[in-house]
């Protein structure tokens, strides 16, 4: 099999698992709905109970798991390829972190109860100054601890002041929500934070998927790439405002959600011959499937305990991360 | 040995100089700082004139005490063991979740702490209350409140209320089930509690698909607005949650009310019993009168 | 008209002039060598060349001024190998080499046979076909550096600029890749090297451009450029040069005395 027909198969598989999961993730709940009595309540247009709850609860919390997914998975592809960096991740280099803190300072002050689109702003500029000051640090030569130091910088920087902001808070329950910013969750999503946050997610999916061919040519490094033809600062704007659009209104209504821009492209790497391009859609689907999968999980594991999205991919993503690092090491020996 | 014998040495000089007046237990006690909302409401209400010193500053939130107002009177303290100790006082009352290491602190230092452990029905209430008026030397107001309380109690549930079904819908999905003292409210007021009927004992979790599902008559929720926001709020504005509880069907149930034990905490029952018999003009069954 | 023709050209990097009043004119199927110590400004100037460093002066490519062409443009008249080889992802060397091909495809199009066929062509000129489904990563710095130029090859540009391209070969290679640009340059296209090897450069290159400290000290064919006079005062050594039929051989052979010892 040539290697366009394997990337086409595997496409067309995870887009497939996708579906089913996206399906899978309709019919999981705390509420006892018979699976296909609430498939049928979804299409209904009647105004009963299940309905209700299928339409405004279980729908847009599928639809931010599939679309979050993609979002954390094709930036992570995306940044990897970006900074020829296998580490690179928007959790891990402080973009969800900053994104989280930009959203808290626009919920908390009240300023997105006033203007509803303050929330993704304010979430997209935060993670915009985290991807500016990353690729700062980095340098032309983007080595890869120098990226991974400086986004724990950010990161660290980024909790303190959500965590500070939260305790100013006059509402006692903000405190609380620490663990829903530091860990994300899809709990209870409304289709309101759906319309509020796919825009920016689709646009930011636009330009991020329009690197492909400039990512690929990175693969020899930034010089070479110029030299090919291709436009280094445009590729920088795109890489960097598409980041920050899609994570950052990704992370405005789920929370900073770590490792699956991380470990997604890193699986999906050897079956699309390593190319970065194809490795954009690729991963896309990817981190569908496991935002899609963990979100199910978290809802049979521990129903009625609302665990954290975080926990689950730190969980699997933590030893991957250790792993890479272990290997990277290797070969700078 | 040596460390126990400085540490003794050390809390012996602490002491001579934080007491001029001695400790003693079986005396009234004429200086008294309370560190907890729930024993600071308690102590507002039985204190004689000058005794209680000071309370925590959450006595005077209005989201978090029903004596909000009356907390102005008093010194704030925010349960640091320094200033606890700077205040001198003779006896100082908290809560068994207060600060542990403040009262173990206070404890070590020779003050003599009081605790109370929170209420998990009206049965403790009235024991705390009793309590807090022995040691405070107020045996007499103490039973006069116990007094006032079950009179309430039982023009409570004289009133004949036909099945309403009240879902305690609080930030974060919390509710309140068997075992805990909001239920013991619900049950005075003469609604059933759906936490119950799902079987959700002590603090649990109400998800708001089980929510919408249930159908409850009667929704109270704590929504309001002068607390700021958090993301806790959202959940009142989901659209699932906005279609069920549109109409009558929700009703605002203030936490001070519920949040300690004490003849406020009637003043819920109160509320949510006036928001059942105004429910739809149907639902409500006003007894054999 | 000339491939490459640059005027007055000034750079500077880090507050450094690197390079000062460069004039270099470079014709169809000319095969130049660029010589110098280190630090002389070889690099530089092929990266000013690609308008990859900022630089003030007059940069002609096919007689377009560089600085106004679109940079899919220029990647047509221009090709590069650079100095750095490293491979960021285990990419075929396959793909790899078809990288060189982007310059010729819009943005979502497939390869056509033009496209195969380049690559197909620079596989084989730099004898790497064997090596096609190997994964770049996990090839000898050899093997890379003739894989990276194979990827030059396929972006069939006229002009092509390379930076140390022999450095880390074996001398079999090192021949066999003075031969591809020798050939290169027999079918109209311009090659521009950077090395450090003089013999290679004397042998191979049909005019050598001499560099030192950001400054062109002499331009022309390998034997006026190569003088032991030159060479000893650009490079400091003493080398033996001698004329034979099969071209010019250089052999440096000790460090020249600096003055200071000529006066002891």
């Amino acid at each position: 099999m040539t290697e366009t027909a394997r990337y086409r198969l595997l496409i067309a598989v995870l887009a497939m698992v996708v579906a089913l999961l996206f399906v899978l993730s309709l019919t999981v709940g705390p509420a006892e709905v018979a699976p296909l009595q609430g498939l049928s309540a979804l299409f209904a247009d009647d105004d009963s109970l299940i309905g209700l709850v299928m339409r405004e609860i279980r729908l847009p919390r599928a639809i931010l798991g599939l679309m979050i997914g993609a979002t954390l998975g094709l930036s992570g592809a995306a940044l990897q390829g970006y900074l020829r960096n296998p580490l690179a991740e928007p959790g891990l280099i402080g973009v969800s972190a900053s994104a989280s803190l930009g959203a808290v300072i626009a919920i908390y002050t009240g300023l997105s109860a006033l203007m509803p689109l303050a929330l993704p702003l304010m979430a997209l500029a935060g993670a915009l100054c985290a991807v500016l000051v990353v690729r700062l640090m980095a340098g032309a030569d983007a080595r890869p601890l120098s990226v991974i130091l400086a986004g724990v910088a950010v990161s660290t920087f980024a909790g303190a002041m959500t965590s500070l902001a939260l305790n100013l808070s006059p509402n006692p329950f903000a405190a609380m929500e620490i663990m829903f910013w530091m860990l994300g969750s899809l709990t209870d999503r409304s289709m309101i934070h759906v319309w509020l946050a796919a825009p920016f997610m689709v646009f930011g999916w636009l330009m991020l998927a329009s690197l492909g061919r400039a990512l690929d040519a990175l693969t020899l490094g930034h010089e070479t790439a110029a030299s090919m033809g291709v436009d280094m600062r445009r590729v920088q704007r795109l890489a960097v405002i598409g980041t920050a659009a899609s994570v950052g209104a990704a992370t405005a209504v789920a929370g900073a959600i770590g490792f699956v821009g991380l470990i997604v492209p890193h699986l999906l790497r050897p079956l699309v011959g390593a190319r970065p391009s194809r490795l954009l859609l690729a991963s896309a689907l990817g981190g569908a499937t496991l935002l899609l999968a963990a979100d199910i999980l978290v809802r049979v594991v521990a129903p009625g305990r609302d665990l954290k999205l975080g926990v689950l991919t730190a969980v699997v993503g933590a030893p991957f991360f250790l792993v890479l690092v272990l290997r990277a090491r290797r070969q700078m020996a | 040995m040596i460390s126990g014998w400085c540490r003794r040495f050390l809390v012996a000089g602490l002491l001579w100089a934080a007491s001029p007046a001695g400790i003693s237990a079986a005396e009234t006690p004429r200086r008294v700082v309370s560190m907890n909302v729930c024993t600071d409401q308690m102590a507002m209400l039985l204190a004689d004139k000058g005794q209680l010193y000071s309370v925590s500053y959450l006595a005077a939130d209005a989201s978090t005490s029903a004596l909000a107002d009356d907390a102005k009177r008093y010194v704030l303290n925010h349960g640091l063991a320094e200033e606890i100790f700077l205040m001198k006082p003779d006896l100082v009352i908290a809560g068994t979740y207060t600060t542990r290491t403040t009262v173990d602190l206070l404890k070590r230092l020779g003050f003599v702490v009081e605790e109370f452990a929170p209420e998990v029905s009206i049965a403790e209430v009235r024991t705390n209350l009793r309590r807090m008026g022995k040691i405070l030397g107020r045996q007499q107001r103490a039973d006069a409140l116990v007094a006032a309380m079950d009179a309430e109690i039982a023009r409570l549930q004289a009133m004949n209320l036909s099945e309403v079904e009240l879902a305690l819908y609080y930030a974060n999905g919390f509710t309140f089930g068997s075992g805990t003292l909001v239920a013991d409210i619900v049950g005075i007021a003469g609604l059933e509690n759906l936490a119950e009927r799902l079987g959700i004992s002590g603090t649990g979790k109400l998800s708001l698909e089980a929510l919408v599902l249930a159908r409850p008559d009667l929704i109270a929720v704590d929504a309001s607005p002068d607390r700021g926001p958090a993301l806790a709020r959202q959940t009142f504005d989901h659209p699932a949650f906005r279609a069920i509880s549109a109409g009558h069907r929700s009703v605002q149930l203030d936490s001070r009310y519920t949040i300690c034990g004490g003849p406020f905490t009637l003043i819920a029952a109160g509320i949510l019993q006036q928001a059942a018999m105004t429910l739809g003009g149907v639902k409500p069954d006003m007894g054999k009168r | 008209m000339s491939r490459l023709a640059v005027s007055n050209l000034a750079a500077s990097l880090g507050g450094n002039r690197v390079l000062k009043d460069i004039a270099l004119d470079v014709g169809p199927g000319e095969f130049v060598g660029l010589i110098g110590p280190n630090g002389a400004g070889k690099s530089t100037l092929l990266r000013a060349c690609l308008g990859l460093v900022p630089s003030s002066g007059d940069i002609l490519i096919d007689g377009q001024d560089l600085r106004r062409m679109a940079p899919q443009d220029l990647a047509r008249h221009v090709s590069y190998v650079a100095q750095d080889r490293d491979i960021a992802w285990p990419i075929t060397v396959e793909a790899l080499v078809d990288l060189g091909r982007q310059p010729h495809r819009g943005a979502f199009a497939r390869p056509t046979e033009g496209d195969r066929a380049a690559v197909e062509a620079a596989l084989e000129r730099m004898d790497i076909i064997a090596l096609r489904a190997r994964r770049a990563t996990d090839l000898s710095g050899g093997e890379k550096a003739r894989v990276l130029i194979a990827r030059a090859l396929a972006q069939q540009a006229g002009l092509l600029l390379a930076d140390e391209p022999v450095a880390g070969l074996d001398p079999a290679h090192q021949l066999a890749l003075m031969q591809v640009f020798r050939d290169l340059a027999r079918h109209g296209t311009s090659v521009v090297a950077s090395m450090h090897d003089l013999g290679l450069a004397a042998r191979w290159c049909d005019r050598l451009v001499l560099l030192e400290g950001g400054r062109i000290v002499a331009d022309g064919p390998p034997a006026t450029v190569l003088t032991a006079d030159l060479l000893r005062r650009v490079y400091g050594i003493e080398a033996y040069v001698t004329e034979t039929g099969g071209g010019l051989v250089v052999q440096p052979t000790r460090l020249a005395q600096t003055k200071n010892e000529q006066q002891n």
